[in-house]
């Protein structure tokens, strides 16, 4: 069995939804990304994306561009994201990266796979490739034991559902609504739909993302779905706090909020 | 619930040879670079448009536009002055300049609009580097009653102040859009996710080449009308097809419409001529496909201006329309294959073409189409007077006054704060 995969299957042993967080690399600074991370982790954070900072991030909301930007004016390379998975690996959380596709093409698919296998990487996230495109990748990961993740939307057809799917490994991540990541006041009544369609379609765990942002909401997803993903209110958090310490202390606080919100979720189910 | 994937009619696709494949390719570019939330909004695209260009209900009423709308066809013009200083090769100009709206960006436009209507959204969503393509999609907005919101990227909307109040005169909303560079990539990354977002409801009109597919191939079509007029109006003006057809590259939509009635003509070379800002060795350019490399950005595969860790490198040309770190995929297949070349024409160069373009013609180009009078004499130069060239004058240059003006000291900078003022 993967590490993810025993994560998922520890969490629903433990009848609740596994809680994933995201944080780009070198945010909020290079030297205190992973230490606030591990606090996410100790703090009841079950997996980990570590987003690859890129220049033109077109999924993302305002929170996570400007973390992103920030970061690469820091000068966050791509060896530095791998540092940083293999530091938050460390912390014994399922480690996973988060990129766009340009930077993986133009790093070279097989180096990329294998840097992240030699890191502790257990999978990577791709929001704008699709699996069409992704013949090169499918081989570069299944060599390295690299699961594929790719992204379900409301607007995605039963078939088109079923082929993304079927690309995947590890799990699904379905986009709880139309749009850019970033904090919603209320998540679209699509998301559960939207689930309920993936698993029709597969035995491989769900995970929302996009627009959960605080307890309640994560409560909510955890009903129906295996994972609850929650990234820009992190961001978000970090990015408003006077000083590193104050951050990290409130991503911790944060993340313990959001681990009750997915136990809360399951026991009213 | 959304239906099943729809099926392709795999007989209306155009020939192989002239691109793209079943799946968007044009050899290893193009394809569908995107959010999986965009997927199903580009399948109904691709579908809707194949029918629509079958459908003469909808090909009668975009004829009838282009007509009594747009001013089709346009002349070719014999530059015979021009000539003088390009060798004596004889210069032909595709005047697309005097289409409405100042360019060839309506040609596309109209065609979008229609398919938007077509499709029963009611808003379009656009990106604009000069201007030129916000001026044009508003004004089909405006004509065919629909909601338009026009992204623009903040540097952008100062250097092209005048475009941006004609844009709001027409009744769009203009955004400036502050991240990144603040120039046309970002204000494509801000319009992509305006689609994400409201994409039942709304159609993102590109304005060029570029793109997922069916993009590429679809615009390609709409300014295909180009190439088409320009070929039968030099038969008949000089017995004989031209050696070479040159135009500007940007993101390569005018380039694309006036080469593609050539294709198949293997005598006829076919000329790019891209942004070389103020030098290849400067970096300060935009010249992806002469020192540019292949990579992925706003959804397709193409040349690309970017650093070894793939990210983005920032563009730079006098030529906000030009002014774009990537291309159409067409052309990097284009440039591969050899079938068309493609060489860099500095902020200087182009500069040089447009005042003597003005003076010995009478025709103020667009900064962008001066770029393609430069190379055209360039070439001309190699030619020879026995050479015939078929530039495409793919816009004027109303909106480049204040900028020429600049540049050639008429006016000075404290004059300038006071006229925008």
């Amino acid at each position: 069995m993967s590490v993810l995969a025993e994560t998922f299957a520890a969490a629903r042993a433990d009848n609740r939804a596994a809680l994933i967080a995201y944080l780009p690399a070198g945010f909020p600074s290079p030297v205190d990304c992973v230490p606030v991370l591990a606090a996410m982790v100790e703090n009841g954070v079950d997996a980990v994306e570590i987003g690859l900072p890129y220049s033109d991030p077109l999924m993302d909301g305002p929170v996570i561009q400007s973390a992103v930007e920030g970061s690469l004016r820091a000068g966050t390379r791509v060896a530095d994201v791998m540092k940083t998975v293999a530091g938050v690996a460390g912390t014994g959380a399922p480690t996973l990266v988060m990129s766009y596709w340009n930077p993986i093409e133009r790093y070279g698919v097989d180096r990329f796979a294998t840097e992240l296998a030699g890191a502790g990487g257990v999978g990577v996230i791709t929001p704008d490739l699709t699996p069409e495109e992704s013949q090169e990748w499918t081989r570069a990961t299944d060599e390295q034991g690299i699961d594929r993740v790719f992204l379900v939307a409301p607007s995605s057809t039963d078939a088109r559902l079923a082929k993304v799917a079927g690309a995947c490994n590890g799990f699904v991540y379905a986009a709880s609504t139309m749009g850019v990541t970033g904090a919603r006041t209320s998540l679209s009544s699509g998301a559960r739909g939207l689930v309920e369609r993936v698993r029709g379609v597969t035995n491989l765990p769900v995970c929302v993302g996009v627009g959960v942002s605080n307890a309640a909401q994560a409560s909510e997803v955890a009903s129906y779905a295996d994972g609850v993903i929650v990234g820009s209110a992190f961001v978000k958090a970090l990015a408003e706090a006077d000083s590193p310490a104050q951050g990290a202390a409130a991503a911790a606080k944060l993340a313990a909020d959001l681990a009750a919100g997915v136990r809360a979720g399951r026991r009213h189910a | 619930m959304p239906s099943d994937d729809p099926v392709v009619d795999q007989a209306s696709r155009p020939p192989m040879t002239h691109g793209p494949d079943a799946a968007g390719r044009f050899g290893v570019y193009g394809g569908r670079f995107v959010p999986e939330a965009l997927m199903a909004a580009l399948d109904e695209l691709d579908i809707a448009y194949r029918a629509a260009i079958c459908d003469p209900t909808f090909t009668q009423e975009f004829d009838h536009l282009q007509r009594t709308y747009t001013g089709r066809p346009n002349p070719v013009t014999d530059a015979t002055r021009l000539s003088e200083h390009a060798g004596g090769a004889r210069i032909l100009l595709k005047r697309e300049d005097l289409n409405h709206t100042g360019s060839h960006k309506i040609n596309n436009v109209l065609g979008q609009a229609l398919l938007t209507k077509r499709m029963g959204k009611t808003r379009v969503i656009a990106e604009t580097g000069a201007g030129q393509h916000g001026v044009a999609t508003a004004t089909a907005a405006a004509l065919m009653g629909l909601e338009c919101v026009v992204y623009m990227g903040a540097e952008d909307t100062r250097r092209q102040a005048l475009n941006v109040a004609r844009m709001e005169l027409l009744g769009a909303t203009v955004v400036p859009v502050d991240a990144g560079s603040q120039t046309l990539k970002d204000a494509i990354n801000e319009a992509m996710r305006d689609w994400v977002t409201n994409v039942d409801s709304t159609h993102y009109l590109l304005g060029t080449v570029a793109g997922p597919a069916p993009f590429p191939e679809m615009v390609r079509h709409f300014h295909a009308v180009i190439g088409t007029e320009a070929k039968e109006q030099t038969l008949e003006l000089a017995g004989r097809l031209p050696d070479v057809v040159a135009a500007c590259v940007g993101g390569g939509s005018n380039a694309i419409g006036i080469f593609h009635a050539f294709r198949d003509d293997a005598d006829v070379a076919l000329y790019g001529f891209e942004a070389g800002g103020d030098g290849i060795e400067s970096g300060r350019h935009a010249a992806k496909l002469s020192v540019g490399s292949s990579g992925v950005l706003h959804g397709a595969r193409s040349y690309l201006l970017q650093d070894e860790e793939g990210q983005t490198i920032e563009s730079h040309s006098i030529s906000a329309g030009l002014d774009y770190p990537s291309v159409g995929p067409e052309h990097a297949w284009l440039r591969d294959s050899g079938r068309a070349n493609y060489e860099s024409v500095t902020d200087a160069e182009a500069m040089d073409a447009f005042a003597l373009l003005c003076r010995t013609e009478g025709i103020i180009p667009a900064i962008e189409s001066a770029h393609a009078v430069a190379g055209a004499i360039r070439v001309g130069k190699r030619l020879g007077p026995a050479g015939l060239i078929l530039v495409n004058l793919s816009g004027r240059g109303d909106k480049d006054v204040a900028t020429a003006a600049k540049w050639f000291g008429l006016v000075t900078d404290d004059e300038q704060k006071q006229g925008s003022s």
